[in-house]
């Protein structure tokens, strides 16, 4: 099961990967969500939910790929573009699964790309007013940019922001190898690293109840930052 | 005079170099590893052997006692096994990550 052939460049083909665990509660309202607005090309990556995730994504429309054992939003990602690329796509929009996103963003985070401005985009929620970031989450974040910063030498507005769009030649330079939610800074280290051209693009957040229990934790963020710094001396 | 330190050390020593070198037999750890493992065991009885003669180490490295030298020296070497256990694992994840991917890339073909 696949999408179609490659279609010429003017009619770019857009696949949507969607990383999953445990979100039968959002993951049929997101799908709907996307296919209402145009996009057709949904890959749900599920990655070992104990709940009915794959069924709620599969009903709902989208190609539901299955992780055996749960590897992380990392591993998820990674599943998802390759098989983006395996089949075709021009331009890969990460997604999340839990009704944070919103897919009237994707046009202005896919139009860089499609005219060739950019290799990469990456949704930022500090470049408008309109996402509430919680007091906390805003702590979080402004510490990610400066860790992100120092780190990879690239100086964002925002960070560890799932909704972002790759073109198929940025999405074959990157190597991705951080299962767990390390990924996201990762992602920034490998557009330094092999100096892909990106821009951020303002998007907006929804934050909700339900989003905000399954954010990120103080522990995640040292976690995060651990396994960077680990990649840095191995490298 | 019975020196029951150096035994104790011997005994735990040797035990443990002997399941090195049965791992080694079956070929669960390579040739490096395996020397690399006498090694770290041949320093610890001989710096247990001849502890009363590491005075030298204490006046090198300004550490007043010679006892405190092998305890920060453990502790150094327990972080390196630390790291080399930590990149070990790492490095399992990824083959089992490649399999799981593997899997799941197969079943939608």
């Amino acid at each position: 099961m696949g999408f179609t052939t490659r279609r010429p460049a003017a009619k770019p083909h857009i696949a949507v990967v969607i990383p999953a665990y445990n979100e039968e509660k959002s993951i049929a309202a997101v799908i709907h969500g996307l296919r209402q607005h145009g996009y057709t090309n949904l890959i749900v990556v599920d990655d070992c939910s104990r709940d009915a995730t794959a069924q709620r994504a599969r009903q709902a429309g989208a190609i539901v790929l299955q992780h055996a054992i749960n590897l992380g939003q990392g591993a998820a990602l990674k599943t998802g573009i390759d098989f983006a690329l395996q089949n075709g796509a021009d331009i890969i929009v990460t997604f999340d699964a839990d009704g944070q996103h919103l897919p009237e963003d994707i046009p202005t985070l896919i139009e860089p790309i499609i005219h060739g401005d950019v290799e990469m985009t990456l949704g930022s929620r500090f470049l408008n007013a309109r996402s509430h970031v919680p007091l906390m989450k805003r702590f979080l974040l402004k510490a990610g940019i400066l860790f992100t910063w120092l780190c990879s030498g690239i100086r964002l507005s925002d960070t560890h922001n799932g909704l972002r769009a790759i073109s198929r030649t940025a999405a074959r330079r990157m190597t991705l190898r951080q299962n767990r939610m390390a990924h996201a800074s990762e992602i920034i280290d490998e557009i330094h690293r092999k100096r892909i051209p990106f821009k951020e693009v303002p998007v907006t957040i929804r934050y909700t109840r339900y989003s905000m229990e399954k954010g990120q934790s103080m522990f995640n963020a040292i976690d995060i930052a651990f396994r960077m710094l680990v990649r840095k001396l191995m490298r | 005079m019975i020196d029951i330190l150096l035994i104790i050390v011997a005994i735990f020593v040797l035990f443990a170099w002997s399941r090195a070198l049965l791992r080694f037999r079956d070929h669960a750890i390579s040739l490096r590893e395996f020397i690399f493992w006498t090694f770290i065991w041949g320093c610890a009885i001989t710096l247990t052997a001849f502890r009363t003669q590491l005075d030298f180490l204490t006046a090198v490295l300004g550490i007043p006692r010679p006892v405190d030298v092998a305890v920060y020296f453990s502790i150094v070497l327990l972080f390196y096994l630390m790291f080399r256990l930590y990149i070990k694992i790492e490095s399992v994840e990824q083959n089992l990550t490649k399999i799981v991917r593997e899997i799941a890339l197969r079943r939608k073909k």
